[in-house]
C-alpha cells in the first residue's frame, strides 16, 4: 500500500501537473476506485443507474436512436471545421469548396463525413421512427415523444436541405430552386413564403445567408433543446418499451441489470461500428460536386434532392396544390395524430401488434408494391384526366379527381383488411401505415433511379 | 376585508405580467419578421440599372427572339411586328427555360413543359404562361425594366407592344 504513496517533494514537473488536475490519483487505489465511481456517475447523468435486462437485445430498437446521436455528434464536429474554410457568399462559396478539397489538408474527406453522415442520419431517423411504430412505442406516456421525435425529423430534414444549398453548384442551385419553388403553390401566403425563405424573388446572396445561419445555427441550436427532452422522456417513461411475444402479459418480472458496463458497452460498440462504417464510405466515395452554379442553364433533368424525389414524383401525377400542400399536409397531420387515435389495445412492446398484424403488414407492403408502380405507369402511358375532361380545369382533372381515387382506394383498402382479418383497429390503422410508407418509398426510388430527361420513366 | 383583498390584488398582478409578458413576445415576434422580411430599396433612382437597352427596333426580325442573358429575358418580336419581353424562368418551378430555334417554342428542361413565341403554355405541367416585362419604346429604341415581372394567366393581344401606332 505504502508503495502507491508518493511524497510530492519526489515527482517530476510533469508528475506534478498531472496530479495537479487529479489530486485523487495521488492517493491509495481505493481512491483511484472512487474516482471511477465518480465519472461513473457523470455518465448516470444521462443514463438510468439501472435498465431492463431485456431492453438491451439488440432487435429491439437495432441500435437506432443511439446512431442518431453518434452521427448528430460527428455532424456538429465536421461541421464546425467546415465552418472555419467555408464562406457563405455567392461569389466565394464555390470557389471555398474547391479550396477545401484541394488545398486543405484532410478537407476532402472532412466534407465526405460531413455529406455522408447528414444524408445517413436522414435514413437513420426514418428507420427509427419506424422502429418506434412497429414496437408500439407511442402509447401512453410515450405519446408526445413521438411528437418530439417528429419534430426533430423535421428539423433533419430542414438542415439537409439548407445544407444542399451551400456548395453552390449546379446541383445545388437546380434543386434549391425547384424546392422553393414548390412553395409558390401553397394557398395564400405562398408567394410571401418563397420570398421570405429566398430573401426576395430569386436565389442569391440573401438565400445563401439565410440558408447558412438556418443550417449552422438554428437547427442545431434546436436539436440540442430537443434531444435532451427526448432522453428525458425516455426516462420518464421508465426506459424503453420491453419487448414481448405478442402472446406474453404486459407486466414482466423485475430483472434490471446496471447501466454500467451492461448498456454503456454496447452503446459503444454500436457506435464505434457506425464511425468506422462513416469513415470507409468517406475515404472511397466523395461528396459531389458539379460546376459552378449558373443561373442561366438548367440542367437537364432538374431533380430534387433524394429525400424529396417522391414528392417530386408526386408533382408528376398530381396539380400542384395536391402534391405540394394537401397531400404533405394530410400526411403530417396523420403522423403527428398516430399516439392520440383511440386504440383498443396497448401494443407496446410487441413488433407488428400481433400474429395478425405482422400478417396484415405484409399484406399492406405487397400491396403497395404492386399497386404503386402500376399506378405510376398507368398514369404516365393511359391515364390523362386532362384530356378525358376537356371542360374541367387542372385543379379538377389533375388534383380533386385523382386523390377522391386514391383516397377511395385507401379507405377500401383499409375495409377490406379489417372485415378480412377481423381485426383491432391497432392492426388496420398500422396496414394503412405500411401501405402508404411503403408507396411513398417506391415514389420515391422512382423519381431517384427511374427518371430520366426531361423527367421522362426510363429503365436505369 | 384585507386578508381577501391580498389574493385579488395578487391574481390581478399576475394576470396583468402575464399579459406584459404576451405582449412583450408578440413585440419581438414582429421585429423578428419585419427584420426578417426582405428589404425593399428607399432609394428612387436606384436599381436603374435592372432597366435594359435593348437595341434598335431594326435589328429585331419579325418571328425571332433574342436572348438577354444578363437581364434573364427574351425579346420576342411576333410576326406583326410586336415586342414581347418574356421572363426566362419557368412558371412551373423556377427554372431557366432556353428557346428552342428550330421548333420554336421555349421548352423547359425540368419538367418539359413548353412555351410558344407568346409565352403562352404549349405542354403542362406549367400552370400558366411565362411572366413579362414593361417595354417601352422610345425613338425606335426598345427599352425593357426588368424590375417587376408582370404575372399573366395567358397571352392577350394588349400586352404586345409596338413601336408604331398600328393602322
Amino acid at each position: 500500500m505504502q508503495e502507491n504513496t508518493a511524497m510530492p517533494d519526489q515527482l517530476n514537473l510533469f508528475q506534478r501537473i498531472r496530479y495537479s488536475i487529479f489530486p485523487g490519483t495521488l492517493q491509495r487505489p481505493a481512491y483511484r476506485d472512487r474516482y471511477r465511481n465518480f465519472f461513473n456517475s457523470l455518465i448516470l447523468h444521462f443514463r438510468p443507474r439501472n435498465v431492463q435486462q431485456r431492453t438491451l437485445r439488440f432487435t429491439l430498437t437495432w441500435g437506432l436512436g443511439g446512431m442518431a446521436v453518434v452521427l448528430v455528434c460527428m455532424l456538429f464536429a465536421t461541421g464546425l471545421m467546415l465552418k472555419f474554410v467555408y464562406q457563405p457568399v455567392p461569389d466565394r462559396a464555390y470557389e471555398s469548396i474547391i479550396h477545401l478539397q484541394n488545398n486543405v489538408l484532410f478537407g476532402q474527406l472532412i466534407r465526405n463525413v460531413h455529406h455522408w453522415s447528414g444524408n445517413i442520419l436522414l435514413i437513420i431517423v426514418f428507420l427509427h421512427l419506424s422502429r418506434v411504430f412497429f414496437t408500439g412505442a407511442f402509447h401512453s406516456p410515450r405519446q408526445f415523444n413521438w411528437v418530439i421525435g417528429l419534430v426533430m425529423f423535421l428539423a433533419v430534414l430542414t438542415s439537409n436541405i439548407t445544407g444542399y444549398l451551400l456548395p453552390w453548384d449546379q446541383l445545388a442551385f437546380w434543386a434549391i430552386t425547384i424546392c422553393t419553388g414548390m412553395l409558390d403553390y401553397v394557398p395564400g401566403i405562398g408567394e410571401w413564403l418563397q420570398k421570405l425563405i429566398r430573401g426576395g424573388n430569386e436565389i442569391g446572396p440573401a438565400t445563401i445567408s439565410i440558408f447558412f445561419a438556418i443550417h449552422t445555427a438554428i437547427i442545431p441550436a434546436c436539436l440540442l433543446v430537443l434531444m435532451p427532452w427526448h432522453f428525458w422522456r425516455v426516462r420518464k417513461a421508465g426506459g424503453l418499451v420491453i419487448p414481448r411475444r405478442p402472446d406474453e402479459d404486459e407486466d414482466s418480472e423485475d430483472d434490471k441489470v446496471p447501466t454500467i458496463p451492461n448498456l454503456i458497452l454496447r452503446e459503444i460498440v454500436v457506435a464505434l461500428v457506425l464511425i468506422a462504417a462513416i469513415m470507409a464510405i468517406s475515404v472511397i466515395f466523395n461528396a459531389p460536386l458539379e460546376a459552378k452554379a449558373n443561373p442561366g442553364l438548367s440542367p437537364n433533368p432538374t431533380k430534387a434532392p433524394w429525400y424529396f424525389a417522391g414528392v417530386q414524383e408526386l408533382l408528376l401525377h398530381f396539380h400542384p396544390l395536391f402534391a405540394l400542400f394537401i397531400i404533405p399536409v394530410f400526411m403530417l397531420i396523420a403522423l403527428v395524430s398516430i399516439p392520440y387515435l383511440n386504440y383498443q389495445t396497448d401494443t407496446a412492446g410487441v413488433w407488428f401488434a400481433s400474429h395478425r398484424g405482422r400478417r396484415m403488414t405484409a399484406v399492406a407492403a405487397l400491396t403497395a408494391v404492386i399497386i404503386t408502380p402500376i399506378g405510376i405507369i398507368a398514369d404516365e402511358f393511359v391515364i390523362d384526366f386532362a384530356a378525358w375532361l376537356p371542360g374541367q380545369p387542372s385543379v379538377v382533372s389533375n388534383g380533386i379527381l385523382p386523390a377522391a381515387i386514391v383516397l377511395a382506394g385507401i379507405s377500401m383498402f383499409y375495409w377490406l383488411v379489417k372485415k378480412k382479418y377481423a381485426a383491432t383497429n391497432n392492426e388496420s390503422i398500422q396496414s394503412v401505415f405500411v401501405l402508404l410508407v411503403v408507396a411513398f418509398v417506391i415514389l420515391t426510388i422512382t423519381g431517384i433511379w427511374f427518371r430520366g430527361k426531361g423527367m421522362a420513366l426510363i429503365w436505369p | 376585508m384585507k386578508s381577501e383583498a391580498a389574493p385579488n390584488r395578487r391574481r390581478f398582478l399576475n394576470i396583468f405580467w402575464i399579459i406584459l409578458g404576451g405582449v412583450a413576445v408578440a413585440e419581438f415576434v414582429a421585429v423578428a419578421f419585419a427584420f426578417l422580411r426582405p428589404a425593399k430599396s428607399k432609394t428612387p433612382g436606384e436599381n436603374t440599372d435592372l432597366i435594359f437597352t435593348a437595341g434598335a427596333v431594326e435589328r429585331f426580325r419579325p418571328n425571332s427572339v433574342t436572348a438577354f442573358v444578363r437581364g434573364k429575358f427574351y425579346l420576342a418580336r411576333l410576326e406583326d411586328g410586336g415586342f414581347l419581353a418574356i421572363s426566362r424562368t419557368c412558371t412551373h418551378l423556377g427554372c431557366s427555360v432556353p428557346w428552342m430555334e428550330k421548333e420554336m417554342k421555349f421548352a423547359c428542361p425540368c419538367h418539359g413543359s413548353a412555351f410558344d413565341i407568346t409565352g403562352n403554355v404549349l405542354e403542362a405541367p406549367a400552370p400558366r404562361a411565362l411572366d413579362i416585362y414593361p417595354i417601352t419604346i422610345e425613338n425606335r429604341i426598345v427599352k425593357v425594366d426588368t424590375r417587376n415581372p408582370i404575372k399573366r394567366s395567358a397571352f392577350q393581344v394588349e400586352q404586345v407592344v409596338y413601336h408604331k401606332k398600328k393602322a
